[in-house]
């Protein structure tokens, strides 16, 4: 996936599990949690959601990568890239 | 006849507007039904009967506020005849109903304004609710770039319009329900406040173990134990949990927990999970997510406001060290939880790094004494230090 769809796929997750945040406008570097009031329940149903949409496994010492828009986008990708073949 | 109320959600409720009918005459009830749905300062509500019947009639139109305590319809047995007379009872046409805001509910991201004036700008939920407390009519507003209009567009209108005294903030009706009930509070119940910091370092050992062995759906928030936890401990010390009614307390033996969850936008809502002394921590944490979701995009059930016994306040992570709450009223106690933290501890005799809380109760001085309130702190304090159990 290209990061624009990965951001695509970010924000669907944030809003889903936020519906009234559907529209806002984000802040990519901002972690969600200074911009919208996200509580840890919201944060782990968006961490949930990431999971079912992408398959990624993102074990809890990961999560406070994935506190940002920009921040998600990279991990992901860092994990949905093919291995580097050596 | 039975007539069926409009309920108090909470002592911060005077008033709700009705929504929608959700039963007509002649409909069959069983207790537990939800007839209808309301709007409140804070969330949808969803009312439930408390008896078996047949809907005789329906007193209140869509749309009109209606006080607290005010009948709203009238349910008969079903072997009972209808009411009075045959005559079609007019509908009040609340004149009130003309204040009735559009919600989320009946206008999710609807066209703003009117085509002919200006091309229509989608209104953002959160946006739409922080309009309805900022009073800002979301008519003049101009919606930011990509033609939507979002929370800090409607901020900057409010700001604009009211023009504050510098240092003053505008009280919105969210602030003002919280400040009734809380005044309330604060007249009515004699509060005393204990506190002790606890180690929780095994229960977090335990559910960093606990969790790094499951997928990521199932895992659990310390909140999820940490409610089973105050459940198990309550269950010995009755009386703090309960409701003060009519100058007597009346004890509970189920432990509906009242849970309090910020809402965005500011403000607090704290709907109970019933009979918590009953779950797990698995069915804890999915109760806790059930709640958090309709708080947030749904609707909450009349008896999630009405039967709390006592309330958790759970300040969660990168907050502050310790809250001393009041109760919510008719309950007689409430539990402040601050963040989690590592800070010095003395453990056999040697200085520790430990992971530790500050738990605070609140109890109601007409009921119990802050004995009672430290025999639960220690009581919880001793299941802590036992995860497994959890």
């Amino acid at each position: 996936m290209t990061e624009p769809e990965l951001a695509a796929v970010v924000k669907a997750s944030l809003f889903s599990v936020a519906p009234d945040l559907e529209g806002e406008a984000i802040q990519p570097e901002v972690p969600f949690r200074d911009q919208f009031e996200i509580d840890s329940m919201d944060f782990l149903n968006f961490i949930i959601d990431l999971h079912n949409r992408t398959g990624v496994e993102i074990s809890e010492p990961d999560y406070a990568e994935l506190s940002s828009l920009a921040g998600a986008v990279r991990y992901l990708k860092s994990r949905l890239s093919p291995p580097v073949a050596t | 006849m039975i007539e069926f109320r409009m309920p108090s959600l909470g002592a911060d409720m005077d008033a709700g507007t009705l929504l929608e009918w959700l039963k007509k005459p002649g409909d069959v009830i069983k207790r537990g039904d939800v007839i209808a749905v309301v709007e409140t300062q804070k969330a949808a509500m969803e009312l439930e009967v408390f008896t078996d019947g047949v809907i005789d009639r329906l007193l209140v139109k869509p749309g009109a506020r209606i006080p607290v305590g005010d009948v709203m319809a009238t349910i008969r047995s079903a072997d009972e005849a209808s009411g009075p007379g045959l005559e079609k009872p007019e509908l009040h046409s609340a004149p009130q109903a003309l204040d009735a805001t559009p919600t989320a509910v009946d206008t999710p991201l609807v066209a703003s304004a009117p085509a002919a004036q200006k091309p229509q700008a989608r209104v953002t939920p959160a946006a739409r609710r922080r309009a309805e407390e900022l009073a800002v009519d979301l008519l003049m507003l101009s919606p930011g770039p990509g033609g939507v209009v979002g929370i800090e567009d409607v901020e900057r209108a409010a700001q604009g319009a009211k023009a504050p005294r510098p240092g003053s903030i505008a009280l919105d009706e969210m602030r003002k329900a919280i400040a009734a009930a809380m005044a309330r509070s604060h007249r009515e119940i004699p509060h005393y406040y204990v506190s002790s910091t606890i180690d929780v370092s095994r229960m977090m050992d335990w559910l960093q173990a606990e969790n790094s062995k499951r997928s990521v759906p199932a895992r659990l928030l310390y909140a999820a134990p940490l409610i089973r936890a105050i459940s198990l401990a309550l269950s010995k010390v009755p009386d703090l949990n309960g409701r003060f009614i009519n100058g007597h307390f009346e004890p509970s033996t189920a432990v509906n927990l009242g849970v309090a969850i910020a809402m965005r936008g500011g403000g607090l809502i704290a709907p109970a999970i019933i009979g918590v002394e009953a779950l797990g921590s698995d069915e804890i944490m999915q109760r806790l997510r059930d709640l958090v979701t309709r708080v947030r995009g749904g609707r909450l059930r009349s008896s999630e406001m009405t039967e709390g016994t006592i309330t958790l306040s759970n300040l969660g992570e990168d907050t502050a060290d310790s809250v001393l709450p009041l109760i919510y009223p008719p309950q007689t106690a409430i539990i402040g939880c601050g963040r989690i933290a590592e800070r010095p501890w003395i453990s056999a005799g040697r200085i520790v790094a430990a992971k530790t809380m500050t738990v605070s109760v609140a109890g109601d001085h007409r009921v119990s004494d802050g004995r009672r309130a430290a025999l639960f702190l220690n009581r919880l304090d001793a299941i802590l230090q036992n995860p497994d159990s959890l």
